[in-house]
């Protein structure tokens, strides 16, 4: 056991290796890229792979390419760089390949400030891809959590043959803190077949999860992006595509109890609710100190799974309170919440680079008052 | 208790270093919650550098430094710059070789952190670590024995340097305190 | 002698194939399929990686471990494969827009980084999967769907770009002759580093029926007649036809066999 004080993104790394991550792709992007930087350093020393690709799109296909191998495997962006990776990340989730995808966010649209932290890729981490497909996102909101965190997403990853996004952001990236680096996580390794090689298939419907087999095990199975059936080819079957799609949702919505991971705070007498996660979260509980000095009740809730969400948990938190929504976009989780709670939900977003702070926060509850 | 520190200088002369020794001081040795943060990247390469610690007893929830109890500032812009930042009670910490003009009316505590960094080690750049020393001394925000060993933790060579600069800086700031 | 293609190396039930009836690609995935065979690699340890287009359909058939990827991606999948796991054979079979359009990045540097990966572009000149419009490959004044006036630009020569890029090993060979067409499969598959095999193919229905070509055999025929050997001009491009030959054949050392020595050197 030792305490260390490390960045967010220090923070990834060391976890992720710690994960049993053995292979990196990436390309230079602010500000992830330091996370890159440590991944280079670390991963030799433990005889995994680094390299850094041409661009993005090299980089989501190598870790596909690496996981296919039985690699744990792992690439880190932002926005940009984001953007360019959703056709691989499509790949993997059709093809249920199972990888790690960090996104460090940063102010956008399109170059934005490199600097300066946002929330802007929430809804490009749900529907960044064509087509449909569910997809786990998870978000920190401290150094600590940024290092269990990624165990949790490569965990789930392998478990559920599926890519995970792990968001994060300049700020949550960026600072120190104090955490305990040991060896109490739980490292889940992924499902190989047990099959003899002829029955195998690597899309099995008898399944949620099917066994997912290494190239080069004599396996000598076929992955492909077109739609397919359980052998793996390509079939233009609507009953065979129905059958995909149906599993697909069914093997992550099915576990949403262990997949979805929220924190609440002060809401049990709590007349109003907050709903902010990362970054602003912090800034919410100092909000709520404040404003619970002032007499109001006021409680947070902190989704750390950002995808899938579950309607029973905000549901339930939200009826018979007034539900305010804080982010640092022009409003992406809120329709999620507004969907949800199925009322008026007031929301407070800026996408300017700067964090939203518990002044902020405190007079938006004030003046609604 | 919560400490919010702003340390501010030049590119070049250690400032986000200083704050890392003192944030992994204040943490690991002193058991405090602490947080640092610092300008990042592209934004880091012009003229000013700054860095923030927040050392407290509870946990500490919004990262950012608004304005800092303590601000050390190394240079004549940096001061100009951070004390727009400041509050009534805030502690200005001084270096007088670069800073020449103060606001008189500010809680200003000037040292001659270079000048001592130049008589102890012979370098410039172990001002940052004088000035640990004086925060140290000054304000007890975070003990020299933290600092003692995170510096014995951090440095391959120059260790007894560095905490001889260290010493010196607490002793001034000892003295500061007093008068 | 002629080297039989292994049924087991076929995946028969996966016949019969979606490529149209007079189409070269038949010929070039045969070359690969004879030249695994003679290369007496492992088949269980052979990857056998494809993109998006015609070609792309190729890993489907073969009896491999096997990858359809993204439009332009195989390589930097199969750069992923090989980085991962030293000990696989990685194969790549993509076609002209595939690698030299869309992913003309990822060759530039698949080639560069010298990894050891063997590249069979079939290289038909037009976008056949999508219905006959023009390729990086084009040639200048040929009539394509999205060229109906002709084409106004200079074809790009993707074996010239290769060795430009640092492949080490480059060699061009037409459907017209699919022993020397193996030979050179083979000697890629056998080459340490980064081999690019260009495979130059027909398309009968989407270049071939547009530009006077549209008898399968006269296809092969003209491409045979076009070729001209590499030592006669000592030149990869010629305007008067088809290049053919072996262009590079050199050691140069092996990214994943660089990187693991690293390793070696770093590693606790």
């Amino acid at each position: 056991m030792k305490e260390r004080l490390m960045s967010g993104n220090e923070a990834v790394a060391i976890g992720a290796i710690k994960a049993g991550c053995r292979f990196f792709a990436g390309y230079p992007i602010t500000p992830s890229t330091d996370l890159a930087e440590r991944m280079s350093k670390l991963l030799p020393e433990v005889g995994g792979a680094f390299i850094q690709m041409e661009d993005e799109l090299g980089s989501i296909g190598a870790i596909i390419g690496a996981s296919l191998t039985g690699s744990k495997a792992m690439t880190a962006t932002s926005g940009p760089g984001f953007s360019l990776m959703q056709e691989g990340i499509g790949f993997a989730s059709f093809s249920e390949i199972p990888i790690v995808v960090v996104d460090v966010q940063r102010v956008g649209p399109s170059t934005g400030i490199p600097t300066y932290p946002s929330q802007g890729d929430i809804m490009q981490a749900r529907w960044g891809t064509h087509g449909s497909h569910p997809i786990i996102a998870l978000y920190p909101s401290s150094v600590k959590e940024s290092y269990d965190l990624i165990f949790t997403a490569f965990n789930f990853s392998e478990k559920y043959r599926v890519p995970v996004i792990f968001i994060s952001d300049e700020v949550i990236g960026h600072m120190r803190e104090k955490i305990t680096v040991d060896d109490s996580h739980v490292v889940f390794e992924r499902k190989k077949p047990e099959v003899p090689k002829e029955d195998y298939l690597p899309f099995d419907s008898r399944y949620e999860v099917p066994p997912l087999a290494n190239f080069g095990e004599g396996y000598r199975f076929h992955v492909t992006g077109l739609t397919h059936d359980e052998t793996g080819f390509p079939t233009s079957d609507p009953v065979k595509a129905e059958r995909l799609m149906e599993r697909l949702q069914r093997k992550i919505l099915n576990h949403l109890d262990e997949i979805f991971l929220y924190e609440t705070f002060l809401v049990e007498d709590a007349d109003i609710l907050i709903v902010s996660y990362g970054v602003v979260a912090r800034s919410a509980k100092e909000a709520i100190l404040e404003l619970r000095e002032k007499g109001l009740k006021v409680g947070l809730f902190r989704p750390i799974t950002i995808w899938p969400s579950s309607e029973k948990v905000l549901k339930d938190l939200a009826s018979n309170r007034r539900v305010f929504v804080f982010e640092m976009n022009l409003g992406q989780y809120v329709h999620e919440v507004e969907r949800i709670v199925k009322k008026k939900v007031e929301f407070y977003g800026k996408e300017n680079g700067e964090i939203i702070s518990p002044e902020e926060i405190e007079s938006c509850i004030l003046k609604s008052l | 208790m919560k400490t919010e520190i702003r340390l501010a200088g030049s590119g070049g002369q250690g400032i986000i270093l200083a704050s890392i020794l003192l944030a992994e001081a204040a943490s690991i040795y002193d058991q405090k919650n602490v947080l640092q943060s610092q300008v990042y990247g592209a934004a880091a390469r012009g003229e000013i550098s700054k860095a923030d610690v927040i050392i407290s007893d509870s946990e500490i929830y919004f990262p950012e430094v608004r304005s800092p109890d303590i601000l050390l500032t190394l240079t004549q812009d940096s001061y100009d710059t951070f004390i727009k930042h400041i509050k009534l009670t805030t502690l200005i910490i001084v270096d007088d070789f670069y800073v020449k003009t103060i606001d008189k009316s500010l809680n200003n505590y000037v040292f001659s952190i270079t000048d001592i960094a130049l008589n102890t080690t012979q370098k410039r750049i172990s001002s940052n670590i004088v000035a640990l020393g004086i925060i140290s001394g000054l304000t007890g925000v975070v003990s020299l024995d933290a600092l003692t060993e995170t510096i014995k933790n951090h440095f391959k060579e120059g260790v007894q340097k560095n905490i001889e600069a260290l010493y010196m800086g607490y002793k001034i700031g000892i003295g500061g305190k007093n008068g | 002698m002629y080297t039989e293609i292994s049924l087991d190396n076929l995946r028969v039930k996966k016949l019969p194939h979606i490529w149209c009836a007079g189409c070269g690609n038949g010929i070039v995935l045969s070359a690969i399929l004879r030249a695994i065979e003679r290369s007496k690699i492992d088949k269980d340890k052979i990857v056998f990686v494809s993109g998006i287009g015609c070609a792309g359909r190729s890993s489907g058939y073969v009896n491999f471990n096997t990858l359809h990827t993204l439009h332009g991606r195989p390589l930097a999948f199969a750069t992923g494969i090989k980085l991962a796991n030293p000990d696989l054979q990685v194969i790549v079979a993509t076609g002209d827009g595939d690698l030299a359009a869309i992913g003309g990045n990822h060759f530039i540097h698949a080639a560069k980084r010298n990894i050891d990966l063997s590249v069979i572009v079939f290289n038909n000149f037009v976008y056949g999967m999508t219905g006959g419009q023009l390729s990086p490959t084009t040639p200048e004044d040929s009539f394509t769907t999205t060229t109906p006036y002709g084409h106004i630009e200079e074809p790009m020569n993707i074996s010239y770009l290769a060795i430009a890029a640092g492949a080490t090993y480059v060699a061009r060979e037409t459907i017209g002759n699919p022993l020397m067409l193996e030979k050179y499969i083979l000697n890629g598959l056998l080459h340490k580093g980064f081999s690019l095999i260009e495979a130059v193919s027909s398309c009968v229905t989407e270049f071939g029926r547009r530009n006077n070509l549209g008898d399968p055999a006269e296809y092969v025929k003209f491409l045979k007649d076009k070729s001209i050997p590499f030592s006669k001009v000592n030149s990869v491009e010629s305007h008067d036809g088809i290049v053919v030959g072996e262009f590079v054949n050199i050691e140069k050392p092996e990214f994943v066999t660089s990187y693991y020595e690293l390793v070696k050197k770093v590693a606790k």
